[in-house]
């Protein structure tokens, strides 16, 4: 009980980072009808969004040590500790959730730029060239991050007061021993609120009404003299730091490195399809589902019945759902289909 | 870009004579571009095939797959596995890494083929990705997992056992009946098997089977008004691609008998795609044409460090050279990708057709040039262009 | 053997609550023209859907000859000898005009599937001689290696006549062959289809062009909110009262 109930935690967490990812990606496609194998990248920019910060906040000067008398020893220490003294310190030690200021700005703009200047030159295109141009994109992005970050991992702390882990089994009535991570409770919580701003944005604005009308019926509502080209640019926009923000968040889970934006986009691909392309709420449900269903996997018990049945989970029942329920969990009639 | 002419099989004959003379004389005429050595020359051929085998699929069908890696790798492995259980001879290595190949890529090919448009690409990427997890992981008795799967003094190698072949002291290396598979006997034996893929490639491509293809790229709805069930159709064309690539899998690993699973890694299939795209998808030679340039370039970029550049730069003043070498550096040596994703962008935005559609669209230009002629001879040129 | 090549049985077919399709009844002689006519959204391209196997009937039978068609796909029905010419032409743009004539003539030689690739097209000369004289026959000749997307829209059409002339097919379903065609082409097409007339093919027509209809049709059925209201030679649904009121008298044209 105790096992099952962490590994379906576990599969929470990392479920609130597909279904974001995801979340955006079929915005885009419910929207600008294209299939953008450069949202990948988008998470992982994102992420180093968070890395850029921190780098910024350590710049560090030398100072000599005074604790050592012996000999002329200096330390690093970065310019705000100087400046500041402790509230320095708390700065940098808060860097992750700070980064979120930095990255909505950062994101939407890369998010509208790469809509402007080459998206929004897709539209009209055949979806393999779509796939094709943002498979190139993608691989820009992550070689111009590899160029400036380096090829290693680059960890990423969360703030002292969450670092530990929280006692959720006494709260939920179960053993002491089940405890779990405060930042990935947060993250979950995150992902949650995320989600439902841009469903409240989409249902209860009349500009995210507009969208939804422009999703269902993009010919109708341009004959209304609606300028709806404007506001896909918005959204690709909104996608973009969607996905950003879940890339800054997931730092402290994941240390980032380049390639961290092709892993998620196979599987949030996957997670899309599973949901049904198009469905916005398809896309958050499959998002936990398959994050739970990889969490639960990768327990030993399961390991030793079907071998590997970790590594493959998520793409056998994207397989599954593809051959008996080509329109994924939620899909609606007609959407990608020749 | 299409065939639209049909073309004579005397013509296509002379082709293939051309052809051959060119790449068999490849170790003469590629001197003056510092690009002769046998190393290169074979990777060439290899992709070479590999593309070629790649277009019968995404060129002739217009199904965008992103799984061809993994035949790639399951043809490297089935090779390195004959060359240590049976024998060093390349027959039986070539053999079974096209024919197994061809049966993964039949039970893929089964289940992918149930959709279409961009559903099949993300089926085909879900089968890559599971492939190459699975190689890393639970099958790491097979592939050796991270390290690769070698060659070591030890191995069985039944049949060189029975006919008296012994390896002394040093690991013994792939060869065709004593022809080594490296160096010029190594190419020569790679140009021979590119040139036999690219006759089959080419009756396919002229044949009523590949009008078929072409016709289920151009409208798979009317196709099935006309009688025609496109599965197998499909079918047919997914595995054939599949064994191309096995058969270059098995050759990679005859040039270098070690295969990793990296090779499987679904970005891996990303190398094919740019390549059939940047030669021209669905032209003839386009192919050809991409794995070359692609594997030159890739050959002359990643040699370059930061002290060639510099070197390179040094006639700039000191001020001024560092800064241009570092920013050329971004694209260069390790940097060799980023300028593959920018290329491969720019041929997406700006030549959907390859370097064919460019040559032909320069060959319009020229020839409009020189004789202002009527729009019907203009539509002919096209269709010209577009035949090889 | 029964006397109708297509006979058509109590067929209803619905989406979802909406009713397309109720009690439909439809008997075609061989040899015959017979015309489908009503207003827009009647239902008879969904009739002909049902017929080549693209949308399965909710109830009822559909019968080719002594052959069931319900049930079966598509492809299947076109090589029991059915082939259809669209409302929008579907030809293969990418394909030269003879090649687009190719394709099918090769369906009708091959069937379902066969692989072949070792004769060359070019050596593939029945076929092609085939070809030339369907693109002939519909005056298309002189465009044979052009690109079927870059023709004309009565172009296409034409040519998607020729594809479908090249299987000999024992049943032929058109959907508006005149729609959007200049007054000559329409003529030119009534001629061609007068002629195919001569050579014994049973054609089930969809036609809003009234002329079309009555210079071409043995027999005509209106259809009007999915269910025949009304079938009779040429003469008898013209001075019917039922159809002046449903369709005539309504929307002249």
């Amino acid at each position: 009980m105790d096992a099952i109930f962490l590994q379906i935690l576990n599969g929470l967490d990392k479920g609130g980072a597909y279904a974001l990812i995801a979340l955006g990606l079929t915005l885009v496609f419910g929207t600008l009808g294209v299939v953008n194998f450069a949202h990948g990248a988008i998470f992982m920019m994102g992420a180093f969004c968070a890395v850029t910060l921190e780098k910024l906040l350590t710049l560090s000067v030398k100072v000599k040590d005074e604790s050592v008398t012996f000999f002329d020893a200096y330390k690093e220490t970065p310019y705000l500790e100087l400046w500041f003294g402790d509230t320095g310190t708390a700065i940098i030690d808060w860097s992750v959730p700070l980064s979120i200021i930095l990255a909505i700005p950062v994101m939407l703009l890369i998010g509208i730029v790469m809509e402007r200047f080459l998206i929004r030159h897709f539209y009209k295109r055949p979806h393999a060239e779509q796939i094709l141009v943002t498979f190139g994109l993608a691989i820009v992005l992550q070689e111009v991050v590899k160029a400036a970050f380096g090829a290693n991992p680059i960890p990423q702390g969360a703030p002292d007061i969450v670092s530990g882990s929280a006692a959720v089994g006494a709260l939920f009535g179960l053993g002491e021993a089940v405890v779990y991570p405060w930042w990935r409770l947060i993250y979950l919580a995150f992902s949650l609120m995320t989600i439902g701003l841009v469903f409240s944005f989409l249902h209860f604005t009349t500009y995210g009404m507009v969208v939804r009308a422009g999703m269902a019926d993009r010919e109708t509502v341009e004959l209304l003299g609606i300028n709806i080209e404007r506001r896909f640019t918005i959204v690709f926009g909104i996608a973009a730091v969607v996905a950003g923000l879940a890339g800054v968040m997931y730092t402290p889970v994941l240390p980032p490195d380049y390639h961290l934006g092709m892993d998620f986009l196979v599987l949030s691909f996957v997670v899309v399809v599973v949901g049904g392309m198009g469905s916005l709420p398809g896309a958050v449900a499959a998002g936990f589902l398959l994050g739970i269903l990889q969490s639960f996997s990768s327990m030993t018990e399961v390991k030793d019945i079907f071998p590997g049945i970790d590594q493959i989970i998520i793409y056998l029942v994207a397989v599954v759902i593809l051959l008996t329920r080509p329109r994924g969990l939620m899909g609606r009639r007609g959407v990608m289909e020749s | 870009m299409s065939n639209t002419k049909i073309v004579s099989p005397k013509k296509d004959m002379i082709f293939m004579a051309i052809l051959s003379a060119v790449v068999l004389t490849m170790p003469l005429w590629l001197q003056p571009f510092g690009a002769a050595y046998p190393d290169l020359m074979q990777k060439f051929m290899i992709f070479g095939i590999f593309a070629i085998g790649y277009n019968i699929l995404f060129g002739l069908t217009g199904y965008l797959s992103f799984g061809h890696a993994a035949f790639l790798g399951v043809g490297s492995y089935t090779a390195v596995w004959s060359f240590k259980l049976l024998s060093m001879n390349v027959i039986p290595a070539l053999i079974f890494g096209t024919v197994l190949s061809g049966l993964f890529a039949l039970a893929i090919g089964f289940v992918s083929l149930r959709r279409s448009g961009i559903y099949f690409s993300i089926l085909t990427l879900a089968f890559a990705q599971m492939s190459y997890n699975l190689a890393y992981s639970v099958l790491t008795p097979i592939t050796n997992g991270e390290t690769g799967l070698q060659l070591e003094q030890a191995d069985p190698r039944v049949l060189d056992r029975m006919s008296g072949i012994v390896a002394d002291g040093s690991l013994p290396t792939p060869n065709l009946f004593g022809i080594e598979g490296i160096g010029y006997s190594g190419f020569y034996i790679c140009a021979a098997l590119m040139l036999i893929s690219f006759f089959i490639y080419l009756r396919i491509f002229r044949s009523p089977f590949g009008l078929k293809l072409r016709a289920i790229k151009s409208n798979q709805n009317r196709m099935g008004y006309t009688g025609f069930s496109t599965r197998p159709y499909l079918m047919t064309a997914f595995v054939i691609s599949g064994m191309y690539a096995g058969l270059a899998g098995s050759l990679l690993a005859v040039t270098d008998p070690l295969a990793g699973a990296e090779r499987m890694q679904w970005t891996a299939s990303g190398e094919v795609v740019l390549i059939t795209i940047l030669g021209g998808v669905g032209t003839l030679i386009g192919p050809l044409l991409g794995a070359g340039i692609i594997k030159y370039f890739e050959n002359i970029f990643s040699a370059f460090n930061d002290t060639v550049l510099l070197n390179a730069f040094s006639f700039l003043p000191d001020w001024l050279a560092h800064p241009v070498a570092s920013l050329v550096g971004l694209f260069v040596g390790e940097g060799w990708h980023l300028t593959l994703g920018l290329v491969f962008m720019l041929i997406v935005i700006f030549l959907p057709g390859g370097i064919m559609e460019g040559i032909s669209r320069l060959s319009r230009l020229v020839t409009n040039r020189g004789k202002s002629d009527s729009h019907e001879n203009k539509e002919k040129e096209q269709t010209s262009a577009g035949e090889v | 053997m029964s006397e109708y090549i297509l006979d058509v049985t109590d067929v209803d077919k619905n989406f979802g609550g909406l009713q397309a399709l109720s009690d439909i009844n439809l008997r075609v002689k061989e040899g015959t023209v017979h015309a489908i006519i009503g207003p827009n959204g009647a239902g008879k391209s969904t009739l002909l859907n049902v017929i080549v196997g693209r949308l399965a009937p909710s109830r009822g039978r559909v019968l080719l000859g002594d052959q069931v068609l319900t049930g079966k796909e598509p492809h299947e029905i076109n090589q029991l000898g059915v082939a259809r010419v669209f409302q929008t032409p579907e030809i293969f743009p990418e394909l030269s005009l003879l090649q687009n004539v190719m394709v099918p003539a090769f369906a009708k030689r091959e069937g379902i599937f066969k692989m072949n690739f070792i004769k060359s097209l070019f050596s593939e000369n029945e076929v092609r001689e085939h070809a030339e004289h369907l693109l002939e026959d519909v005056g298309l000749i002189d465009h044979k290696d052009h690109l079927a997307g870059s023709m004309s829209r009565g172009d296409k059409r034409r040519l998607e006549l020729a594809m479908c002339l090249g299987q000999h097919p024992k049943l032929f379903l058109l959907d508006e062959p005149t729609a959007g065609m200049a007054r000559h082409d329409t003529n030119r097409t009534i001629d061609l289809l007068k002629r195919i007339k001569e050579r014994g093919m049973t054609k089930v027509i969809i036609e809003h062009d009234m002329h079309v209809v009555f210079s071409l049709a043995d027999r005509i059925s209106v259809l009007a909110q999915g269910a025949i209201i009304c079938e009779g030679t040429p003469e008898e649904v013209r001075n019917d009262p039922r159809v002046k009121e449903a369709y005539l008298g309504g929307e002249a044209e």
